[in-house]
């Protein structure tokens, strides 16, 4: 067993993995609900509570407990059914998915096997197309299934906080039972080198979508939103990964990578798995069935359990639950609480905002568009608000390998901070030199925006008299430029303006100095 | 009523006890002086709880003094299966695993019984975790047949059974997943019911196999079996599988005992070969005194019953393998490191601490339904099982539309020796031949004595069967037998039990 | 019908967490092979085109509202553990990750 995450496999570059070998990916992604309440009890699912202050008998698996639906997890996966254009099952059922695990209080996961609630679906995700917009990829959707979910596990002792090395595990049960819908995609062919970017940007629009449904956090970094990613390569075969030869290939055996848990993970792990699985066929080796792990700071996976016989989940139908079975006439009711779709919605917004294929596509990969959104709703304009969310704010969200969103969320940076920050620039309060230095503060915590400002004494000097003052103390002093200027020459009051900001300490107008210079020598 | 008040029914208790010319103290305290005059010989207990039966006593009492008006069944004191969850009060399912463990709740079942005032004297032996016919698989020894010590009393709800049978209790709790409740009170001389599936909550109640599992009441006669049955029963929405719908008058139909003209069926497959003759001879005169209470008595035929052992012995196990694997040492039970390993695993420690805690039966059963339920055998065996339990819902269906209430033998034969069937787990599992198929169907049924078998004077039973949702025609049926064979032997059945009392009898 | 081997049953042991002993493996290999000999009867019963019954309800869609519900508290959560640490159920190493 590899111990450590500094993996020694072999992976061969990528360019010429995928030049020998065409990528499958099978994505199976854990949501979260933002149920009130766990799947089968009455026991809060807030995020950070004190551990075991949110379980009861039926979260915990105490003897005698009995597990009850939750009404609003039921609606939740069916509108997200509807939203992933699946089909919604007349009638399902809870299996039992047994297996023994410490965090798992009953030692069986209540599931759904071979009767998921919807089934059958797709997503359309917007990839680049190599020539500076996008192409529409469409990914097929298995199943999208009702689950709980586990308990979480503090491994103590050893080097590194991680399991192996560990003398002992302290479980938490308050995640135990909250209510997961698990979305597996059908076999992901034909993305050829781009699948890295096809995993991300589903993940990414399963992401916008859940929002969109309001039915989960989808934070990320917070686990409410998982993502599970299969690979296998195949032999290359046609002319191109959407070659009918291309496509008649067998699959080649896969493994899983766990614990993908952003966006930028799902690329990297995916192009690593392909590298690695790349330098294994390409050395005559075989690909081993198995769990891999992602390691996120160190950018590779590792081995995990082999999948094997080992491995029977003895499936059964849940005794202790009655079956699901939603009439048309109430599915057709939660179809008309879907939201706009987001692809359609990016289209409207960016229609309304005037913005540029390109200026949309890094507002999208920013993860800024809902920001921007509020903060035009708080009177920004469209291209004030892309400008600030895509500079400072985005540049330390990359820096710490962070999505813009909850970066923000984090600091308590917010819309209207920027709102609040491009509506001193109309003001006149600010010019813009002056508005990135109080971005900066506020960024660095030092406040909101005008406290920030006030703090550091920016304002742009209003008062006429002392800008004039200032003028035509530089005239006085530079009659040389003063003439040149006389003579017709415009384009030499720079210098001037130059001085009469550094006599307004950087406080003045640089435009109305401008004026006033010209009125004064023309 | 009896001067000794552990032999007064629950119906006389509860209405000397509104009649305030006793108290639930003083008959709370008999029940307690009776258990530690007789237990020691029958073991019946896994836990008495003297202090909080008494405290409950009290209260009633002083609710009452005060004027209050109560339930029926106020200040009768009560025995409970050690398989449901007592908050304050060990359940341990007759398991080495649950040795100590003391629940944080209490199942629906105990919390009604609670809220209507009965006095909680302790939880009652069992098989482990349900599994027998016997309670010789208890792990902390056996329940003894109060009509002989050298007997089993019944199983799984043996314990149960005994008590009440050896009047330590007037009403008790028990389970019944294949007969647990039925063929423990015909090898007493005692009443229980099963009720419907769903009749009664299952929430506390400690799975074995969840969709056969009911908890029901036990007693010594078919009235106060309804009375407790009216208490147990009604919808629970922390059971997804509780009927939503009023309880069956089923206390009205004991009262008035009325079998005119009611058609009884008698299920050709369960009574004949296999049965001892004892019994088959004490069940022909009940079904004789039926027709002679105005029944017309038919014969009917359930032909898939004869798979219903074969269906009920895939089911529960694949089922109880799943519900029991959460006995693993992690959050409760006992926990247990494997000899002579180093530092061992969580993993390794979940095997050595189920090795230790289950005893062999449990083992026997669980190693079955993980293969009943593994991939490439669960369409053979457990997806044919639950093919047959169609079959036999069908069954049922079908002889139902031509008669109101089955009846059969309740087990096929009386208490046997103990050990005499503890190394042969197939014949053991024949004992809940007869009872299995309500079960598995989820229809309500009930045992009541028939009387004593001629070749070894121990009790036997018989079984009343009624449709889903009709429990109230088990009493129906049931009181009108009872008062028909009381008439007969001048007293219940349990008149004629030994005594028990005195040293005599100790170490017998 | 196919009888249990010896390595069978120890694989359905391994299953299902039970560390059986020699004897123990010896004894319920014939103990199996009895009970699974007679509960194979099930497939000689008239099931084609049978639909199968997990449950003897025809119950559907019971549910219950999105509303909180007192849980235990943490001491109560914990009562029963074997071992605490840090208001958490301490149990021993884990060897794979889920």
């Amino acid at each position: 067993m590899t111990t450590t995450s500094t993996s020694t496999d072999e992976v061969m570059d990528y360019d010429e993995a995928i030049a020998r070998f065409d990528p499958v990916m099978g994505l199976e992604v854990h949501v979260e609900l933002n149920t009130a309440t766990k799947m089968f009890c009455g026991c809060a699912t807030a995020f950070g509570a004190p551990p075991n202050s949110q379980v009861c008998p039926v979260c915990l698996g105490l003897p005698g407990a009995l597990p009850v639906v939750n009404a609003t997890a039921v609606e939740s996966a069916i509108r997200i059914g509807l939203a992933l254009h699946c089909e919604i099952a007349p009638w399902c059922r809870f299996a039992r998915k047994n297996y023994f695990y410490p965090d798992m209080p009953k030692n069986f996961q209540t599931s759904q096997y071979d009767e998921p609630i919807s089934f059958d679906g797709w997503l359309d995700v917007e990839v680049e197309d190599g020539a500076g917009g996008t192409e529409i990829f469409r990914v097929e959707i298995e199943r999208a299934h009702m689950e709980e979910d586990t308990g979480k596990s503090l491994h103590i002792g050893g080097a590194t906080g991680r399991i192996q090395g560990a003398d002992y595990s302290l479980v938490d049960y308050n995640r135990a039972g909250i209510p997961l819908i698990e979305i597996v995609t059908k076999p992901i062919a034909g993305a050829g080198e781009r699948a890295p970017e096809v995993a991300r940007a589903y993940v990414s629009a399963l992401r916008d979508l859940m929002r969109a449904l309001d039915v989960s956090d989808v934070k990320m970094e917070q686990g409410s939103m998982r993502c599970d990613a299969n690979v296998s390569l195949r032999v290359r075969a046609g002319d191109g990964p959407t070659s009918a030869a291309q496509l008649d290939v067998p699959l080649g055996t896969r493994t899983e990578t766990k614990n993908v848990n952003s966006l930028r993970s799902v690329e990297r792990a995916v192009r690593y798995e392909i590298a690695r699985h790349a330098a294994v066929l390409a050395g005559g080796g075989s690909i081993l069935q198995e769990t891999r792990h992602w390691h996120e700071d160190t950018g590779v996976t590792t081995s995990g359990r082999e999948k094997s016989d080992a491995e029977d989940y003895r499936y059964f139908p849940e005794p202790d639950l009655v079956p699901v079975a939603p009439s048309r006439e109430r599915v057709e009711a939660l179809r008309q609480t879907l939201p706009e779709p987001p692809a359609e919605r990016r289209r409207r917004l960016q229609t309304d905002w005037g913005y540029s294929d390109l200026e949309m596509r890094d507002v999208v990969n920013a993860g800024a568009l809902e920001l921007i959104e509020q903060t035009v709703a708080l009177g920004a304009s469209a291209q004030a608000a892309r400008k600030w969310w895509l500079g400072e704010p985005s540049r330390r969200a990359n820096g710490a390998a962070q999505d813009l969103v909850a970066y923000a969320a984090q600091l308590g940076f917010a819309p209207a901070d920027v709102a609040a920050l491009e509506g001193m620039v109309v003001a006149g309060r600010l010019n813009d030199s002056m508005a990135r230095q109080v971005l900066d503060g506020v960024l660095d915590g030092e406040g909101h925006p005008v406290q920030v400002a006030d703090a550091r004494g920016l304002e742009l000097v209003q008062d006429d008299a002392a800008l004039e003052a200032a003028v035509e103390q530089v005239i006085a002093a530079n009659p040389d430029v003063a003439d040149k200027i006389r003579g017709g020459k415009a384009q030499a009051a720079g210098a001037l303006i130059g001085q009469v900001m550094k006599a307004t300490k950087g406080q003045a107008d640089a435009g109305k100095a401008r004026e006033l210079i010209l009125a004064k020598l023309q | 009523m009896n001067s000794d008040l552990t032999r007064a029914t629950a119906t006389e208790l509860a209405e000397a006890l509104a009649n305030k010319t006793v108290s639930s103290v003083e008959v709370t305290q008999a029940h307690l002086h009776r258990i530690a005059a007789v237990d020691e010989q029958v073991h019946a207990y896994l836990h008495v709880d003297a202090e909080g039966a008494l405290a409950a006593a009290r209260s009633v009492d002083d609710r009452r003094a005060a004027g209050e008006q109560l339930p029926t069944l106020a200040g009768v004191p009560i025995a409970v299966k050690d398989v449901l969850a007592t908050r304050g009060m060990p359940t341990t399912c007759g398991s080495r695993t649950l040795q100590g463990w003391v629940p944080p709740y209490d199942a629906t079942v105990v919390a009604r019984l609670r809220a209507e005032g009965l006095p909680l004297l302790g939880k009652t032996n069992m098989d482990e975790f349900a599994m027998g016919s016997s309670t010789e698989h208890s792990a902390y020894g056996p329940t003894r047949n109060p009509w002989d010590l050298e007997r089993i009393p019944g199983g799984s709800g043996g314990g149960s059974s005994a008590a009440v049978a050896s009047f330590q209790a007037p009403l008790a709790i028990g389970t019944d997943t294949g007969g647990s409740i039925r063929q423990p009170a015909a090898v007493t001389g005692s009443v229980g019911t099963k009720p419907t599936y769903g009749g009664v909550s299952r929430y506390g109640l400690v799975a074995l196999a969840s969709s056969l599992d009911q908890a029901g009441p036990c007693a010594r006669t078919v009235l106060d079996t309804a009375l407790l049955h009216a208490v147990m029963a009604g919808h629970d929405p922390m059971d997804s599988t509780s009927i939503d719908a009023p309880v069956p008058p089923v206390v009205e139909a004991a009262r008035a005992g009325q079998v005119r003209g009611m058609k009884v069926g008698v299920v050709r497959e369960l009574g004949g070969a296999g049965y001892q003759p004892g019994v088959r001879a004490r069940f022909d005169e009940a079904v004789q005194l039926l027709v002679q209470a105005g029944a017309e008595v038919l014969e009917v035929s359930c032909p898939s019953f004869d798979y219903a052992l074969a269906a009920y012995y895939l089911i529960l196990p694949s089922e109880a393998s799943s519900n029991l694997a959460k006995f693993d040492a992690m959050r409760y039970g006992l926990r247990v490191a494997p000899g002579g390993v180093d530092d061992p695993s969580a993993e390794q420690v979940m095997a050595a601490s189920r090795e230790a805690g289950f005893g062999p039966e449990v083992k026997r059963r669980i190693i079955l339904g993980t293969y009943a339920l593994s991939s490439g055998y669960y369409d053979a065996y457990y997806g044919s099982a639950q093919k047959v339990r169609t079959l036999i819902a069908q069954d049922f269906e079908r002889a139902f539309e031509q008669v109101d209430v089955l009846v059969s033998p309740t087990a096929p034969t009386t208490a046997f020796r103990f050990g005499d069937k503890l190394d042969d787990p197939m014949a053991m599992y024949l004992n809940d031949i007869a009872t299995i198929p309500a079960n598995l169907a989820g229809v309500p049924g009930m045992s009541l004595p028939s009387g004593l078998a001629d070749e070894d004077g121990l009790p036997a039973g018989i079984q009343i069967l009624a449709p889903a949702m009709r429990d109230e025609r088990l009493y129906s049926v049931g009181a009108a037998l009872e008062r028909a064979l009381v008439d007969r032997w001048g007293g219940l059945l349990l008149d004629r039990v030994p005594q028990l009392d005195g040293t005599a009898v100790k170490g017998a | 019908m196919s009888s249990l081997t010896r390595d069978d049953v120890a694989h359905l042991a391994m299953l299902a967490r039970i560390d059986l002993d020699d004897a123990e493996l010896d004894r319920m290999v014939g103990e199996l092979d009895v009970i699974l000999g007679a509960v194979a009867k099930v497939q000689q019963a008239p099931i084609d085109g049978v639909a199968p019954m997990s449950h003897p309800l025809p119950l559907t869609n019971v549910t219950r509202p999105d509303v909180l519900r007192a849980g235990l508290t943490p001491a109560e959560a914990l009562s029963g553990a074997p071992e605490v640490h840090e208001q958490r159920f301490s149990v021993p190493r884990i060897l794979t990750e889920d």
